[in-house]
């Protein structure tokens, strides 16, 4: 049985809808991150699944009960919030106790439980303080401290290391994946940082505008899209996004991408793509990650359709461990991630090949994949 | 960033526009508007600290010649007030202080709990709510006077009706107590107007994470809100205590006699038409009426600008 599990839940704001009819469930265990650009509904989500915001329609339920009508504390969750919300007035043992003080645990009780979650955090040494003087990082701990000591069946975190600065976020993304690892704990995240989600998570529930776009293992979600947003949205360069036709050519069908010279990029129909679904004449939309696109000597030495093409090097990003190479096809720039020495120079004919193993097709009508 | 790092990031206050002149020019003028200020405070120290003939036969900005505190236990306690009273301005001072404390707090308190139902549960209609006691700020007091009135003599016939019963009127009809009821319904706007604005930049986060910690209501209003509303308490109780306790209209339309505070009995006391006029002795009362006040902003006066919510949120 899930931990978690939404059922079409529709909430609606006046006339506006936010969220249209939800559908996920999330297994014990499991780390579910919410992802989208801003305004997607994903913190809107979160606060329904807290209790913090009502729902129009549709139910959720928590370790297998209805909790549509519970006060946020009794759904049995914790939440971690961006600002981390620590009371200020209170030292940090008080802050993590505040929560059982309510609920009228015994002193000696509860001294213990602040005892035990401080020394898995390592924040032992900072209890008699108060917020204003801790670092980000700490009060990020303290935050997490005060969900962690509730021992819920849910953990609520929403977008908590967007205040942080890079390097720090960087360790506290391992340290949150360490915390999940180590204690089997259930998780919904939200963050708008699809990197983050796909680190952390076991399953990523993309959304926008309100409406789930794909819910599915970081995989799945990377490496078979839905649709074109998700496609774009995640991964970072995101997907090169170049439209083709469909034909016959050499008796077999073929993806052809045109070029400025009039002549075409022929591409075999890729391993992902449902063959049936394609018409000969029909328009595509041929979708391949940076990392698809190198040259023959970087290419995976396994991948199985591999189509080579001419193009000029338009710009070159070194990034330190890769470089970045823009060229220009069929009318839109598309990025190889090549190795870091790649022997490119800016301005000269290289030849690139693109591995169809990693490739998809969309339809550029509805945006789905083929 | 937190209250400390703010001070020690200041700028130098020696800015590089401001020369020697410009500097002794703007303490110069500072001083002097500090002078024109001080002035009547001292002459009113240095008048009730003379003896009368020293007062009328003298110059006024002269210093005392034979220092003398008669004037101010005269004031306090055998001064005549009004036409029968001799025992100074004493009892007044504390029917003062007890209508004082209480409509204070009170009101405080009230507009503490408005302000945060109106941001951080707030209703439908919260914004015309709050707009309607927004008016009871620009609302003239001599215009409530008497559906005041009216309401004071409802209340204190339900007072009667009480005594009557249960041998108790619950305070309905006590003057002080009238005027504590005046008072913190007049204030109620303005208290409510300090709150709101405090609570609507007060981060929600923590309402919602107490909430999810299973605070109630009042317990979120008492552990997290109220701790934290150190600075807007303060510029409360300033506010009200000043305006209540300097209050004369309201004093003396609803208390007479002995129950009326402070401000009526020292403006019955100058105002008295029988005998010469003790203005050392009126000197000392006034300033035996303005002191709650200006102690008010001795003691509390630096707690203004403590900014106790630094680092309650993010970093």
């Amino acid at each position: 049985m899930a931990t978690l599990e939404i059922n079409s839940l529709r909430k609606r704001f006046g006339t506006i809808e936010v969220l249209k009819g939800i559908d996920i469930s999330l297994e014990k265990g499991g780390f579910l991150v919410l992802v989208g650009p801003s305004g997607c509904g994903k913190s809107t989500l979160l606060n329904t699944i807290a209790g913090l915001e009502g729902i129009s329609s549709g139910e959720i339920r928590i370790g297998g009960a209805v909790v549509n009508d519970l006060h946020p504390s009794k759904r049995d969750i914790a939440m971690v919030f961006q600002s981390y919300a620590l009371y200020p007035n209170m030292s940090v043992a008080e802050n993590i106790g505040f929560g059982m003080e309510m609920r009228g645990v015994p002193r000696a009780e509860r001294d213990q439980a602040v005892a035990s979650v401080a020394r898995t955090l390592q924040i032992e040494h900072l209890l008699s303080r108060r917020p204003s003087q801790l670092s980000g990082g700490q009060r990020q701990r303290v935050a997490m401290g005060r969900a962690l000591v509730r021992r819920p069946s849910v953990f609520l975190f929403d977008e908590p290391l967007s205040n942080l600065d890079a390097k720090l976020r960087v360790d506290m993304r391992v340290e949150i994946k360490r915390l999940h690892q180590t204690t089997g704990t259930t998780i919904v995240y939200v963050t708008h940082d699809q990197i983050e989600a796909m680190t952390l998570a076991t399953k990523i529930a993309v959304l926008k505008n309100g409406e789930l776009q794909q819910v599915g293992s970081p995989s799945e979600i990377y490496n078979r899209p839905a649709n074109m947003f998700v496609a774009d949205f995640m991964g970072s360069p995101a997907m090169n996004l170049l439209e083709g036709a469909v034909m016959q050519a050499d008796g077999q069908r073929r993806i052809a991408l045109a070029r400025k010279d009039g002549s075409s990029i022929m591409l075999p129909v890729p391993a992902s793509a449902d063959a049936a679904g394609l018409k000969d004449g029909a328009r595509v939309i041929f979708g391949i990650r940076p990392e698809a696109v190198n040259d023959d000597e970087s290419m995976d030495r396994n991948a199985k359709s591999v189509v080579r093409f001419d193009a000029n090097v338009e710009v070159i990003e070194p990034a330190g461990s890769d470089t970045y190479v823009v060229v220009r096809v069929a009318g839109k720039e598309v990025t190889a991630r090549m190795r870091a020495d790649a022997d490119v120079r800016l301005g000269q004919p290289h030849t690139f090949a693109f591995n169809l193993d990693k490739a998809v097709l969309f339809d550029p009508t509805t945006t789905r994949r083929i | 960033m937190s209250a400390a790092d703010l001070v020690t990031s200041t700028p130098s206050r020696r800015g590089p526009g401001h020369s020697r002149t410009t500097r002794i020019v703007i303490y110069g003028l500072l001083f002097l508007f500090a002078l024109v200020y001080l002035v009547p405070l001292l002459v009113m120290v240095m008048t009730s600290l003379k003896p009368l003939d020293e007062v009328t036969g003298g110059n006024m900005f002269a210093l005392p010649r034979h220092l003398t505190f008669a004037p101010w236990s005269m004031a306090w306690g055998e001064a005549r007030i009004g036409v029968s009273d001799t025992r100074g301005i004493s009892g007044y001072f504390f029917n003062s202080v007890k209508m004082v404390v209480p409509a204070v707090l009170i009101s405080t308190l009230l507009g503490a709990l408005n302000g945060y139902v109106l941001t951080k549960w707030s209703f439908s209609g919260h914004k015309l709510v709050f707009g309607m006691m927004l008016f009871a700020c620009f609302i003239p007091f001599q215009s409530v006077i008497i559906p005041m009135a009216v309401i004071l003599g409802a209340l204190g016939r339900i007072g009667v009706g009480l005594a009557d019963l249960t041998g108790w009127s619950f305070g309905l009809g006590n003057a002080t107590v009238n005027l504590v009821i005046v008072h913190v319904i007049y204030g109620l706007g303005f208290t409510t107007l300090f709150f709101r604005n405090y609570y609507a930049a007060f981060p929600s986060e923590l309402v919602k994470a107490a909430m999810i910690d299973g605070a109630s209501f009042f317990q979120i209003f008492r552990r997290i809100l109220l701790p934290n509303s150190t600075p807007i308490i303060i510029v409360t109780v300033i506010y009200q205590f000043t305006n209540i306790w300097n209050d004369f209209l309201f004093g003396s339309t609803f208390a007479a006699g002995d129950t009326a505070p402070m401000t009526v009995a020292l403006n019955n006391l100058v105002n008295t038409s029988t005998g010469v006029v003790e203005y050392n002795v009126n000197m000392a009362a006034a300033i035996i009426a303005a002191a709650p006040t200006l102690l008010v902003y001795v003691i509390a006066g630096r707690y203004f600008v403590r900014g106790l919510m630094a680092g309650a949120v993010k970093g």
